[in-house]
Formats: C-alpha cells, sequence, structure tokens
C-alpha cells in the first residue's frame, strides 16, 4: 500500500516535471513563431541624395515601412544643435513621420511650420519636438550615416551615435 | 453498463444511450425563468442569434476571403461584392451583426446594472459576461482588419501602437505583435488567425460557461425578488402554474423569447438592406496606404467611449505626460466593470429605482458614456478637447469615487 502511494506520487512528480520543461519548450517556440521574419528583419537601407532639396522643403520617404520626414530648414526656421543632421552645411530635420502618440502621420503645415497629427491633435515644431497635445516625445530620429551629401538611413553613422550619446 | 433493452423508438434508443431526456430537462424542460422579466431579459438570446449569423456568415466569406495585404482589399470588394452571388448578402449581414451585436451587449450589460443582476451570488455571470465582451472586441478588432483598407490599417497601427505605452517591454511587444517594424503582412496573416480560429473557439467556451454560470444562482428579475426556484419548480410541476412565481425555459419561455427574436431580425434585415451603410466607414474603401494617415481616425461607433477616454486626458498633470494618463485610463476603463461587483458596496439586490442615489448615479453614467461616444468621433480641437476630458474625468470618477461612496451610504442608510 504505502509504495503504491510512493510510486503513484513519484510519477505524479515526474510528470509535472517534464511537463514543465516541455511546457517553457513550447512557450520560448511560441514566443519566436510571433518574431519578425529574417527577411523582415534584413530590412535593409535607404540611401537618398539630399544635394537638390529646396530650403524649406519636406521630403518624405519610405524606410523600413514607415515614412521618413526629412526637412530642410530655411533662415527663419530655429536651429536645434541637438536634433538637427547637418549636411554640407546646412541643416535637416531627419525623423520618422510616425507620432509619438500613437503612430498616425501627421502632416506638415508649411504656413504653420509645425507638423500637426489629425489623430489626437498632436503638434510638433520644425524639428520634430512635440509643442502640444498627447505625443510624450519628440518624433524619433532614425538611425543614419552622412555620406557626402546622401543619407544613408539604417546605419549608425559617428554623427547619431554623438547624438543618441547626448540625448 | 446499464440495462439496454430492445428501443420502442430512435428517441428511445437515444436515450438509453445517451439520456436525451435527462439532457433535455437540465438544458431546457427544468431549466427555471423567473415569470417576472421583461424584454430586457431577451437580449441573451438576440446576442446568441447574432453570434450564430456571424458565424454562419463568416464561414462564407472565409471561402473567398484571401488574408495577404496584395489580396486582401480585392479579395472583399471585387470578388466577394460583386463576383459571388451573395457575397454582398453575406458580407452586409456580417458587417452589420458585428456592429449591432455591440448595441444588444451594451444594452445587456446596462440591464444587468440596472437591475443588479451583476452582485452577491450572481458574481460569476457578470464577470463571465464581461470577459465575452472583452474578447468580443478583439474579435471585432481582429475583423476590422481584414479588409486591408485605409481605416483597417490605421486602426491597426494605432491599436498596436498601444501596447508601446507598457513600460520597458512596449517597443519589442509592438514589433512581436505586429511580426514586422510596422504593421503589414504579417500582422495581417496572424490577425487572420485570430478572427478566424482562436477567438472564436475561445467565445465558444465562454458562452458555455456564462450560460452554465446562470444555472446556479439563476436569472434575476425585474422587481430583484428573491425566489426559492426549488419550491417554485414544485408548484410548477404539481400544476400549479399559476401561482408559481417560474416558467420552464422550455417551451413556455421561448415562445417569448421567440417572438422578440423574431421582431429583432425584423429590424436586423431592414439594416441590412437599406441602411448597412453604417457599418460600412467610407474611408475604408480606399487601400490601405502606410504612408498617408486619413485625416481623421476614429473606431467604429462602439469603442468611440473607450477611445474618447484614451484620449481625453490631452495635457500633463504633475510631471506625468498626457499619454500615460489616457493609457492608464483607458486601461482602467477597460478593466472597471469587471470590479463592479465589488465597486458596488452594497448588497441589496434591487433594481435602480428603488435606490435613489444609484439610480442618478445609473442615469449619469448612461449619459456620460453617451457623451463620451459623441466626442470620441468629433475632432479632438478646441472645446471639444475640454469636453473630452471631462467627460473622461467624470468616467473615471463614476467608477472609482461615487460609486462606493453611494453604496456605502446606502448600507449605512438600511442599517440605521
Ligand atoms: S497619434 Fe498623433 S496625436 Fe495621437
Amino acid at each position: 500500500m504505502a509504495t503504491s502511494e510512493s510510486r503513484r506520487s513519484f510519477m505524479g512528480l515526474a510528470f509535472g516535471g517534464v511537463a514543465a520543461v516541455g511546457g517553457v519548450f513550447s512557450l520560448v517556440a511560441m514566443k519566436k513563431t510571433w518574431d519578425p521574419l529574417p527577411s523582415v528583419k534584413a530590412a535593409g537601407f535607404t540611401t537618398v541624395d539630399l544635394s537638390s532639396m529646396q530650403e524649406g522643403e519636406l521630403r518624405t520617404i519610405e524606410w523600413r515601412k514607415k515614412p521618413i520626414f526629412i526637412l530642410k530648414k530655411d533662415a527663419n526656421m530655429a536651429k536645434d544643435e541637438k536634433r538637427d543632421v547637418v549636411i554640407d552645411n546646412s541643416a535637416y530635420t531627419v525623423v520618422i513621420g510616425l507620432c509619438t502618440h500613437l503612430g498616425c502621420i501627421p502632416a506638415y503645415v508649411p504656413s504653420e511650420q509645425l507638423f500637426k497629427c489629425a489623430c489626437h491633435g498632436g503638434e510638433f515644431d520644425t524639428s520634430g519636438k512635440n509643442v502640444f497635445g498627447p505625443p510624450p516625445r519628440p518624433l524619433d530620429i532614425p538611425p543614419f550615416k552622412i555620406d557626402g551629401t546622401k543619407l544613408v538611413l539604417g546605419e549608425e553613422g559617428p554623427e547619431y551615435q554623438k547624438m543618441i550619446a547626448e540625448a | 453498463m446499464a440495462q439496454i433493452r430492445k428501443a420502442t423508438g430512435i428517441v428511445d434508443w437515444l436515450d438509453q444511450r445517451l439520456a436525451v431526456h435527462k439532457l433535455l430537462d437540465v438544458l431546457m424542460v427544468k431549466y427555471w425563468i423567473p415569470k417576472q422579466i421583461n424584454f430586457l431579459w431577451a437580449m441573451g438570446v438576440i446576442l446568441t442569434t447574432l453570434f450564430t449569423v456571424l458565424f454562419i456568415t463568416g464561414l462564407l466569406l472565409v471561402m473567398y476571403y484571401k488574408p495577404d495585404t496584395a489580396l486582401a482589399f480585392d479579395s472583399v470588394n471585387k470578388t466577394i461584392m460583386q463576383e459571388v452571388e451573395y457575397g454582398w448578402l453575406w458580407r452586409h449581414m456580417h458587417g452589420v451583426a458585428a456592429s449591432v451585436i455591440f448595441l444588444i451587449i451594451y444594452i445587456h450589460m446596462l440591464t444587468g446594472i440596472y437591475y443588479g443582476s451583476y452582485k452577491k451570488g450572481r458574481e460569476m455571470i457578470w464577470i463571465s459576461g464581461m470577459l465575452l465582451f472583452v474578447v468580443f472586441s478583439a474579435e471585432a478588432f481582429s475583423g476590422y482588419m481584414l479588409p486591408w483598407g485605409q481605416m483597417s490599417y490605421w486602426a491597426a497601427q494605432v491599436i498596436t501602437n498601444l501596447f508601446g505605452g507598457i513600460p520597458f517591454i512596449g517597443d519589442a511587444l509592438v514589433v512581436w505583435i505586429r511580426g514586422d517594424y510596422a504593421v503589414s503582412d504579417p500582422t495581417l496573416t496572424r490577425f487572420f488567425m485570430l478572427h478566424v480560429c482562436l477567438l472564436p473557439i475561445v467565445i465558444i467556451g465562454i458562452i458555455a460557461f456564462h450560460f452554465y454560470s446562470l444555472r446556479i444562482p439563476h436569472v434575476n428579475n425585474e422587481i430583484a425578488e428573491e425566489l426559492d426556484f426549488d419550491l417554485e419548480a414544485e408548484k410548477y410541476m404539481s400544476g400549479d402554474t399559476k401561482n408559481s412565481k417560474v416558467i420552464p425555459f422550455w417551451p413556455a419561455f421561448l415562445a417569448k423569447d421567440f417572438m422578440y427574436i423574431s421582431l429583432f431580425m425584423i429590424f436586423f434585415f431592414y439594416l441590412v438592406c437599406f441602411k448597412f451603410n453604417f457599418a460600412m466607414d467610407p474611408i475604408n474603401f480606399d487601400p490601405a496606404d502606410a504612408l498617408k494617415t486619413p485625416a481623421h481616425i476614429y473606431p467604429e461607433w462602439y469603442f468611440l467611449w473607450s477611445y474618447e477616454v484614451l484620449r481625453g486626458f490631452f495635457f500633463d498633470i504633475g510631471g506625468i505626460k498626457a499619454f500615460d494618463i489616457g493609457l492608464a485610463a483607458f486601461g482602467i476603463a477597460q478593466v472597471i466593470f469587471f470590479l463592479l461587483p465589488w465597486l458596488d458596496r452594497s448588497d441589496v439586490v434591487k433594481p435602480a429605482h428603488e435606490r435613489p442615489l444609484f439610480f442618478i448615479w445609473f442615469w449619469v453614467l448612461l449619459i456620460d458614456l453617451i457623451v463620451l461616444t459623441i466626442y470620441g468621433k468629433l475632432p479632438p480641437t478646441g472645446v471639444n478637447a475640454w469636453v473630452g476630458f471631462a467627460a473622461s474625468l467624470v468616467f473615471l470618477l463614476l467608477l472609482l469615487v461615487v460609486l462606493p461612496v453611494i453604496t456605502i451610504l446606502e448600507r449605512k442608510g438600511a442599517k440605521s
């Protein structure tokens, strides 16, 4: 009697142990199944040549399926040491064009010099800093590298690293 | 094994093997329903009917739908709407039912609140119901994405982004949920899986549990009278059907429900045939464009109130970011109703009109929800933002502060 009781509880423990290990492994496997695929991760780099941009011009390009705003600042837009990307002696605002609130794309209103997010009324200035509404932080700056008059998105150049270190 | 004898007929044959008579007794013939309930109690069967409609029309749609960002839009708007015979009918029925089911869910919930059907002894009915509501919301949202129109895309963008607000793991979590850095093909296919497979199974499971949870404390009634169901049932079975306060679910009670279902179905098909547009946002007839946000983003009407709570807090308070306050408030709005049985501290079960303060509270809550719903649709600028803020604040106060206070007062009043 006693032996069979202890045998039973041994079997219970053994089963519990095996099930727990199996459970952990399957959870890990399931988690990884939901992770982005390698082909998605290798989304690659995007190179843009900025030499043809006019002062005050805004260009929107696509990088890793996200819109990137590139604004060449003109004389009356405030400079921002910390956030401006300087290429060829002109200052650019380079930001991911997704509102830091919930990810809508803000529209640029040149007359007010503001990026306005229609979703919940968030507003950003020409340096991409949040000035009104629910967005909690300035527009994000994508990793970039400067290559002459070209901008390479997706690669972390020294200027980008410096910018991150200061922030 | 039980004694199996030669069956006298097919029913008897089944009865010997599956005890069908017993089963029917438990499920229907001896499932007792109080007599004193009004049409508001018919919402349960109407919901069951609507769910069945959604399930069947969904099966028909899934035969032609293609979960691929390149094909999804056309598979719905061309193939199903124009080529498949009666495809338009299934789509409109599915869309309208998905929308109307929330109207009925809200009526069902508010009825429960009004008559105190969530209280002592009936907590599990309430909680399983709230669970159903939450899973249903996920079901509705994942389905809304599938046609891959502009609103689908941006709704997915905004909702998945919400998870980014969770401390520390937020950003990684968003990428994990989407399966990509932005909402795209992997996102669509996994939401497809959720919508047609996992969530429906979960829903069916919880529906079964919700029904089961009703059997023990039994359904509440219009005057919240506490009935001795065994006694009343005995009266009924002994032939005193007039004086018994209960009737069996089948056939007596369902007969009445069938009438309500018929009336409802007339209304439903009127919507499907003539007013289906309300469930079809015009912006969703533009294919998804990841590089252009529509001017206004708003969810379907049934999510507007909680959406407004989310964006109602638009300025920082005491160093806390507006975004975080909004998110926290939104989180609270999602779970607060689960706690209703414990926020309401008085254990008198009575309809609201017999609890004066609670009665006022109930109508203020209802009006506030309507205000939130209306302003959730309007652009959040100027005065609108402030109305939204006030209404969101009122919502939180009503549930977190006013309700417990009222019910404590009530308890004290009852004692003295
Ligand atoms: S997403 Fe831009 S303000 Fe909410």
